[in-house]
């Protein structure tokens, strides 16, 4: 099927819009199809968060967020409640959020989802926080001894290297076992608990 | 303690004053964290969000907290909908908690400086309430308190991201510090939007006294911080007093000036409040907490005498809603409220000796 806005590429989001009990459809592309969605936005509001007595969109925290994440996302648009794309949306394995949902709720599900949609995250917390995109400040007393040992991991690798460019292969292999053993501890200390 | 102990006496910030008391209301310091293991509140069914509350109660009942004051925990379904209310004046807990009040609980140390929201937005809220400005401290309180949640508590925390929370925009430190100023000088003279609108330039924000969205009434304003990453706790607060500083300042130059070019006028608007606030038989809220300002108002500068400075944050928790039914022990009509809120405060008036 091909697009019916601009009448090239392959259509590849469908949605149905009903306003007024007028039902109307539309295959579109995904550079149309959030060109459209921005344009809809502008008119209607996004769908949930109502409007002001002027029939313009109410301001809000969701409607601005969601604003930000349509603009992340490959053609999940904020009007993504009825947009399905071919390929269905990847889903939190632990919770089982899908992006598009994120992007209407604005919460995510679970601390797993963090990881799920690291792609999406990145220019998006960078966009929230003024160009930041790591934690510099307090780390619970758990999480640091784990931090602690990774970078120790790291370290410990990079003279590994050193020891086998250089031949050294007694050496390497005694660091090559304390590494196994670091590695073990990260392991055991982050299921501890769970 | 039990919840009437909490949803009946003025709250110890409202009592006593603080550093800079004479514009800043209060400090407020809120750190939102969740449980590694668990669905955030959103998702999380009823029998998870109950694990959330145990792991919580169990944290709060060790010993270590012991030693720092008496905790209530108090899960909302167990609390009636005029004390849930009031809670919701005196700033312990969120509406968006009252939503949630089936799976929703708060634990409260009994000076009240110390809460915390269970299942709310984050499976943990933890909020410190000191008077006057007082930022250091409730972060230095805030952060012992949550040293010992972690003691029994395993949170979700990312070596990149920090501590991990529903909602990305407090990912990071979670932290959302607050002050709530008292600035009419600044209205009066018109330079408020001024000031205002260059908090945005430096990642801070401008809310009504009641949250998000809501308008700013009593020339109360609460500023707080935008951004929870990439800047520790320490700095994020250290910008956010340092800008408050700044506003005191400009606050103080604005009241002198009043005081020096504009005398009469001044003058004449506090006494009219005064006299209104003293003798009127209805009051609607929005009146109460301008003219309440105006009188606050008069009493630092100084023309108003023998009326404690505490009045304006008393009666703005006091003659909310919900406290005004709890005071009436029944349920009150909108028309019954203007009446019951003016005889609280005149009766509140007469209780100091106040002269102009």
């Amino acid at each position: 099927m091909i697009c019916q806005e601009c009448n090239q590429r392959d259509a590849t989001v469908h949605f149905t819009k009903i306003l007024n009990n007028t039902k109307q459809e539309f295959h579109l592309c995904e550079s149309c199809a959030r060109e459209k969605g921005d344009v809809m936005m502008k008119s209607f509001g996004s769908p949930g968060f109502g409007t002001n007595p002027f029939g313009e969109p109410a301001f809000s925290f969701q409607n601005l967020l969601s604003g930000l994440l349509g603009f992340e996302t490959q053609g999940a648009t904020p009007m993504s409640k009825g947009i399905q794309t071919q390929q269905g949306p990847k889903r939190c394995a632990t919770c089982g959020l899908s992006y598009p949902q994120f992007a209407q709720l604005g919460r995510f599900g679970c601390a797993d989802c963090y990881t799920t949609f690291e792609n999406h995250l990145e220019p998006l917390v960078r966009r929230i926080h003024g160009g930041a995109t790591a934690h510099t400040g307090k780390v619970p007393q758990r999480a640091g001894g784990r931090i602690k040992i990774k970078k120790q991991i790291e370290e410990l690798r990079a003279e590994l290297q050193q020891k086998i460019s250089a031949e050294r292969f007694e050496e390497a292999a005694v660091l090559r076992d304390r590494i196994h053993e670091l590695e073990r501890g990260v392991q055991g200390n982050s299921g501890e608990g769970v | 303690m039990s919840i009437s102990d909490f949803v009946r006496d003025a709250s110890r910030w409202m009592q006593e004053e603080g550093p800079h008391s004479d514009i800043v209301i209060s400090t407020r310091i809120r750190i939102a964290r969740n449980l590694r293991d668990i669905p955030f509140p959103l998702l999380a069914n009823e029998a998870q969000s109950e694990e959330v509350l145990n792991a919580v109660r169990q944290a709060v009942e060790s010993p270590a907290f012991a030693e720092k004051g008496r905790y209530e925990i108090l899960p909302l379904r167990d609390v009636e909908d005029v004390d849930r209310q009031a809670l919701v004046e005196k700033y312990l807990i969120s509406p968006s908690l009252v939503e949630h009040a089936r799976r929703g609980a708060v634990v409260l140390r009994d000076d009240e400086e110390v809460s915390i929201m269970v299942n709310e937005e984050d499976h943990l809220r933890l909020q410190v309430l000191l008077p006057g400005l007082q930022l250091r401290e409730a972060w230095a309180l805030a952060n012992e308190t949550d040293d010992l949640l972690e003691a029994r508590l395993n949170y979700a925390f990312d070596d990149r991201y920090g501590y991990l929370t529903a909602c990305p925009t407090n990912v990071g430190t979670g932290i959302r510090a607050s002050v709530m100023l008292h600035l009419p000088a600044l209205v009066v003279t018109q330079q408020i939007n001024r000031v205002l609108s260059a908090l945005g330039q430096v990642g801070l924000v401008v809310r009504g006294v009641y949250g998000e969205g809501t308008e700013a009434v009593g020339n109360l304003f609460q500023i707080s911080n935008q951004i929870t990453l990439g800047q520790s706790e320490e700095e994020i607060i250290l910008n956010l007093d340092s800008v408050v500083r700044k506003i005191i300042e400009h606050e103080q130059s604005a009241r002198h000036f009043l005081l020096n070019e504009n005398r009469e006028v001044i003058e004449d608007r506090i006494a009219r409040s005064f006299g209104i606030l003293a003798y009127a038989r209805r009051l609607d809220s929005k009146e109460t907490m301008q003219r309440l300002s105006d009188v606050r108002l008069g009493i630092d500068l100084g023309v108003i005498k023998g009326v404690s400075k505490n009045i304006l944050k008393e009666l703005m928790v006091m003659t909310q809603p919900g406290f005004l039914q709890k005071f009436h022990g029944a349920e009150l009509a909108p028309g019954e409220r203007d009446w019951r809120r003016a005889s609280l405060v005149r009766e509140r008036l007469q209780m100091d000796e106040g002269r102009i």
